[in-house]
């Protein structure tokens, strides 16, 4: 853009160069009436429903086996609405004479949507992707303290999580 | 009325039907109004559907639900309100817009009082609002309230004038301020000898109906002219200490002044409850409804352009007022007397 001043605005309007007086409040009155006859563009909300958009964000689902209670959600969450707790356990070791493993097992992992601002960073932050983003919308609750999900409605939520994209030619495939 | 019933049931009983009609009126014409353009027209014109579930059909229940919250509502006074006066400004409001309805035919004997100068007076009672609506600003003690009136009143007189200038056109070729004779004269009047539809004044006072219709814009203080009730510099203006009762009573005020307006601009253009042909008991029966839609029109009208066009600026009311409305008012007029004496 390169003309700036005060012709820019309003160059695209002159379209013929003389215009009759009143002729905007007509074609005001023409707007009115077309956008009358157009119909509504609002959706009935409870009777029925629209369609977000599949990146919608409406809620955080958790895919409980891929975490390893790393902890870094909970830290760079800025409400400190992700509540974890975990402990480890001993596991056989992969093969014969090895070493005895340890892994980290998931006890308790409680996001409270009251105080979630849908920022996202804890979707963003996650490296082993254990949470993922999911356009549902409707878990609405008559008391504030049922908006403390836990990791089982956590997990449920899983079923509403979108198929993700196809990623670009030549990245690195993931599970979900 | 008594006519109608072809029964005499005595003065006491007529008044009371009379009294009873116009009450009903007046809160059902701003329903209907207020349903039918508040609601639903503006919200197609803004492409959505307004309210859809009251009552089941498209909401129709909406502003009866609405009617009902205000009267549970706290009935409020500021505590340094002039009380008499404060209580009694809604009603002077709401007076004003019945006292109009009393000239307004709908039919050859279906009319409150068939006064000789129903012109006169259904403009004359319709300026007793101003007179309420400085009450209401003066007696809330509020700046924002006293300015709105103040605004209100310089704006409702600037507009009376070519209100009534424009209707002075009318009144000149029917020869007479009698509303239903004005009525008549457009029934049994001819276009150029052609009298299949009559002579609706809206062909020959073209001009004095759209002067008419910006006047009574102003009068309703809708939205080009609704400084007095300007919601973004006034909140809103003369009613911004009423709640409750009293404020619903205002907005009855409103929109039955609005249907007020819209049936006199019906009966003084568009030939009132007249349907070409329709004579006698017919016209009685069929007139009401026939007015009922010609006032629908009018109205979709004048809630069309309050749905349309931004607020104006308060000189800009003036200047329109004053230096072109009543100009051109005038001119209506002295073309319209030189027709009338030289055919």
């Amino acid at each position: 853009m390169t003309a700036v001043g005060p012709s820019a605005g309003d160059g695209g309007k002159k379209k013929s160069a003389r215009r009759l007086p009143g002729q905007g409040l007509v074609e005001g009155l023409g707007v009115t009436l077309r956008t009358m006859f157009e119909g509504a563009v609002t959706v009935q909300y409870p009777h029925e429903k629209e369609e977000p958009p599949t990146r919608a964000r409406g809620v955080i689902a958790l895919k409980e086996e891929n975490c390893t209670v790393c902890m870094l959600c909970a830290r760079s969450c800025p409400d400190w609405c992700i509540y974890i707790e975990g402990h480890k356990e001993a596991r056989p070791p992969r093969r014969a004479g090895g070493r005895e493993r340890s892994v980290s097992v998931l006890d308790r992992f409680d996001i409270d949507f009251a105080l979630c601002m849908y920022c996202g960073i804890c979707v963003e932050v996650c490296p082993f992707d254990a949470l993922f983003w999911s356009p549902e919308f409707e878990y609405s609750e008559g008391s504030i303290a049922k908006l403390l999900h836990d990791k089982r409605k956590l997990g449920d939520w899983m079923e509403v999580v979108p198929e993700s994209e196809p990623l670009e030619v030549g990245a690195e495939i993931k599970a979900k | 009325m008594t006519h109608l019933l072809a029964v005499d049931i005595g003065w006491g009983w007529t008044l009371a039907i009379k009294t009873v009609v116009v009450l009903g009126l007046i809160p059902l014409g701003a329903l209907i109004l207020g349903y039918t353009f508040l609601l639903k027209m503006m919200s197609h014109m803004q492409s959505r559907l307004g309210p859809m579930d009251p009552g089941g059909f498209h909401g129709w229940f909406q502003l009866v639900g609405d009617g009902m919250k205000f009267l549970q509502k706290e009935d409020i006074m500021p505590e340094q309100a002039d009380r008499r006066v404060f209580a009694l400004a809604p009603a002077v409001v709401v007076i004003s817009t019945f006292l109009i309805f009393v000239v307004i035919p709908t039919g050859p004997r279906l009319v409150v009082k068939d006064l000789d100068v129903g012109v006169f007076y259904a403009l004359a009672v319709s300026s007793l609002s101003i007179i309420g609506v400085l009450m209401a600003g003066w007696a809330s003690a509020n700046k924002f309230a006293l300015l709105g009136a103040l605004r209100a009143a310089a704006q409702l007189i600037a507009y009376e004038l070519p209100l009534l200038l424009a209707v002075v056109g009318v009144v000149v070729q029917a020869g007479t301020m009698n509303l239903n004779g004005i009525v008549t004269a457009q029934q049994n009047g001819a276009i150029f000898g052609w009298d299949g539809l009559g002579n609706p004044y809206i062909l020959t006072q073209f001009v004095g109906f759209a002067l008419f219709l910006v006047a009574a814009q102003a009068e309703l203080t809708q939205t080009p002219f609704d400084m007095p009730v300007a919601e973004s510099e006034l909140v809103s203006g003369y009613m911004v200490e009423y709640t409750g009762f009293r404020f619903l009573f205002f907005f009855i005020g409103e929109f039955g002044t609005a249907f007020a307006f819209a049936a006199l601009a019906a009966t003084l253009v568009l030939g009132g409850w007249a349907l070409p042909g329709v004579h006698g008991g017919t016209a009685d029966l069929l007139g009401p409804l026939v007015l009922f839609v010609k006032l629908m029109a009018v109205a979709f009208l004048i809630f069309w352009v309050r749905f349309t066009y931004p607020r104006l600026r308060e000189d800009q009311l003036q200047a329109m007022a004053w230096k072109y409305l009543i100009p051109i008012a005038l001119a209506n007029i002295l073309v319209t007397g030189l027709f009338k004496v030289w055919l």
